[in-house]
């Protein structure tokens, strides 16, 4: 194993103030174990006194080589790389990858499968953003919001759970529609929760919107501009709460969002309070389109039939002799794609997940980019920290919403 | 392609000579290292692609004339258009220049080229590797870099591999 | 007046100081507030709500390693990180104990690659490995219950001889 590399100035000079180098301000290192990095971000702050004058994120303490081991895997077996990647938005991740491969490939997906796909997704930016609520909440010691953050997303993971066996790595999602049909639990499960939790957002309203301790450390804080936004590749609800009305929902519908009515929440001030209303918004809208999604799901199949790339059901194996056939080939050697590339991008809870897919004729992929809203979001920090306290830091953090496996994928 | 996408991609094609390829209507415009910065400047003043996607590179190995492309995927969200740029280069001494000027995020995501495909991005204000430690050799995402495949330990071959395998001290 | 007088009439218990230490072990062990990945989530929700590791007096997450007597090793340790997982195993004071929480982090799971240790034992000593990928809260919580089993059948001759 490798030792810990002492850190230098030398190696950082290009990055740190003229001060730094005198001794006149201080080097200090946050992370990567620290409560308030949600993971394993390393920080390397130039403070004068509890001022940052400049903050260094040090990435890639979780970097698992997904985009090289999706390369050693048939397009089936790569999907399973894609939970891990984003662990708070499984199902949108899956979503991603399984709208590339159907692009790539060209195959179209049934209905009722596109409206589970709303379903879920929406269900999941629910469930993300209650992690980030709760989480953040707890750096800026709301304790008991993290408590009932978790207890709503509870709820949504035993949805989770009855739809793909799994609470947070469903792989539900399968190239050409879903893996099978959902539970006839399934509608009074998602009914439930969409009775109680309107109630639950005027909760979290209630303790933190207008509590006046949560104002101090929000209004005025850690301020995104919208040019700014747009130079470091911000996406997402930190992009919104800037000015920019950009959601690839509305802009380039994919899987019928374009049937559903909801708005998209924005805000102009660009600061971490408007970054909070904004994603407090979108819990409304989400649930708003669980419900039409709900309504409207139609019955049918939910997985196309092309059974060239979609296995068969296991009730068609046993008596035709050419499903065994297609079972047995796509299980074993994969199905092959074009020698060409594609790039699909869906909206994640914390911007634009695109996923680059080149194929190079076989049933491998040739190359996986996985163009992850993370990273850039992060690449903004040091901009919109510099001349703030420590402390809001860790608000500012809070507010851009990062999830470390996100970016070092 | 979107037909509003074509007047600019004519007007690249006109300008720069570059090749252009379609698959599914997406656009991919070819083009040459030296060419970038010019290039996306001016899809970046004139046709409002102010948003860098994302930039990253495939390997093509063994072929090593070109063995890279370094693709620049941009959008648009005033026009809400998409377009793809591919620089093709060589295998040995791989060099692209820097777009840290013209889209700010092409920081990171340059250092990230240099970090898994040792792409030298000349003229790059913080030139470090991002994701691999320091000391790391190699470059991750060449064709050519082992997968690191280990033999995963079961019953039938659990004393074998307990024996070599590499286990903690107190 | 006797020790008895002023004890009323609550009892006494007698027991070995070895059972003693253990016990008191067991009833406050303080896991460090350490996510790597994916299994930190599911960490979290087993302090949260439904599960409420608290039952077990474990609702202190303690943030630095030198407070902490459990390090809960939530995810996949990469290369990079390893040489900073045993630095903050080594700040932990005697006696530690590890967990290896999830796939990742007892085998390498699903990533069977350049970047990730196959197995955190290649880097600190692991007493108790928990399947799954993510363990369920239940799941975790039976982990820790064996750390607590272990830590009661714990002898003080042992420990003079390590
Ligand atoms: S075991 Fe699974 S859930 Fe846990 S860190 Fe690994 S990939 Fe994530």
């Amino acid at each position: 194993m490798s030792q810990i590399e002492e850190v230098s100035i030398e190696k950082f000079k290009h990055l740190v103030s003229a001060r730094a180098l005198t001794g006149e301000t201080m080097l200090l290192n946050m992370g990567p174990q620290h409560p308030s990095t949600h993971g394993v971000l390393r920080l390397l702050l130039e403070l004068d006194g509890e001022i940052v004058v400049n903050c260094i994120p040090d990435i890639g303490y979780l970097h698992t080589g997904i985009e090289k081991n999706m390369e050693a895997k048939t397009y089936q077996k790569a999907e399973v790389m894609t939970d891990r990647l984003d662990y708070m938005n499984t199902m949108g991740n899956n979503l991603a990858y399984v709208m590339a491969v159907e692009k790539l490939v060209d195959l179209d997906v049934p209905a009722r499968a596109q409206g589970l796909r709303v379903i879920l997704t929406e269900l999941q930016r629910i469930a993300s953003h209650l992690v980030w609520l709760g989480t953040s909440g707890l750096d800026l010691a709301a304790m008991s919001m993290f408590l009932y953050c978790f207890r709503e997303r509870e709820q949504i993971l035993d949805i989770f759970e009855l739809v793909s066996g799994q609470r947070m790595m469903t792989t539900y999602f399968r190239p050409g529609g879903v893996w099978r049909d959902v539970p006839v639990e399934f509608e009074k499960a998602v009914r439930d929760f969409i009775k109680i939790f309107p109630k639950r957002i005027d909760e979290y309203e209630s303790l933190l919107t207008k509590n006046p301790l949560f104002i101090d450390r929000m209004v005025d804080i850690g301020h995104l501009s919208k040019e700014v936004a747009l130079q470091y590749g911000v996406t997402g609800p930190s992009l919104r709460a800037s000015g920019v009305n950009w959601d690839l929902r509305k802009a380039r519908p994919y899987c019928g969002y374009e049937q559903y009515d909801f708005n998209v929440p924005t805000r102009t001030e660009g600061d971490t309070y408007a970054r909070y209303l904004v994603r407090i918004d979108e819990l409304r809208e989400s649930l708003k389109i669980v419900e039409q999604a709900l309504n409207k799901l139609p019955l049918g199949p939910v997985r196309s039939e092309n059974r060239k790339f979609v296995p068969p059901p296991r009730s068609e194996i046993g008596v035709s002799m050419e499903a065994l056939i297609h079972h047995f080939k796509l299980w074993t050697e994969g199905f092959p794609a074009p020698k060409a590339s594609v790039y699909s991008a869906v909206e994640s809870p914390r911007g634009e997940l695109g996923l680059m897919l080149e194929g190079d004729g076989g049933p491998k992929p040739l190359r996986v980019h996985l163009r992850t809203p993370s990273f850039d979001n992060l690449g903004v920090l040091s901009q919109i920290v510099k001349g703030h306290l420590v402390a809001d830091l860790v608000a500012i953090l809070a507010s851009i919403d990062i999830v470390l496996g996100d970016i070092d994928r | 392609m979107d037909k509003n996408l074509e007047p600019i991609v004519k007007n690249i094609q006109e300008k720069f000579g570059a090749a252009l390829e379609e698959f599914r209507e997406e656009a991919h415009l070819f083009l040459k290292p030296e060419q970038i910065v010019d290039a996306l400047t001016l899809l970046r003043d004139e046709s409002n692609f102010e948003l860098l996607s994302a930039l990253t590179a495939t390997d093509y190995w063994p072929q090593t004339a070109p063995r890279f492309h370094v693709i620049y995927q941009l959008t648009s969200l005033e026009k809400n258009l998409s377009l793809q740029i591919r620089v093709p280069v060589n295998g040995d001494s791989p060099k692209v220049p820097t777009v840290t000027g013209i889209y700010a995020s092409a920081n990171w995501r340059e250092r990230e080229l240099l970090d898994m495909f040792g792409i030298e991005v000349e003229g790059h204000p913080d030139p470090r590797r991002i994701l691999m430690p320091e000391d790391h050799e190699g470059h991750p995402l060449r064709k050519d870099y082992p997968l690191g495949y280990e033999e995963p330990q079961f019953s039938f071959n659990y004393d074998e591999i307990d024996l070599r395998k590499p286990y903690a001290k107190e | 007046m006797g020790v008895e007088q002023k004890l009323g009439n609550m009892g006494v218990v007698t027991t070995t100081l070895e059972t003693m230490v253990n016990w008191s072990r067991t009833n406050a062990m303080w896991p460090m507030l350490f996510g790597l990945a994916c299994c930190a989530i599911e960490m979290m929700s087993a302090q949260a709500s439904s599960y409420d590791m608290s039952r077990f007096g474990m609702e202190l997450m303690r943030a630095s390693p030198r407070q902490s007597d459990l390090m809960i090793v939530a995810g996949r340790v990469s290369k990079k990180m390893g040489p900073v997982l045993r630095r903050l195993y080594d700040q932990m004071p005697e006696p530690k104990w590890v967990i290896a929480m999830g796939d990742c982090a007892s085998c390498g799971g699903v990533f069977n690659n350049y970047a990730i240790y196959q197995g955190v034992d290649e880097v600190v000593p692991v007493d108790v490995y928990v399947a799954g990928c993510p363990p369920r809260p239940e799941a975790l919580i039976h982990g820790v219950l064996t750390v607590h089993e272990k830590v009661k059948g714990e002898k003080f001759k042992d420990l003079a001889k390590s």
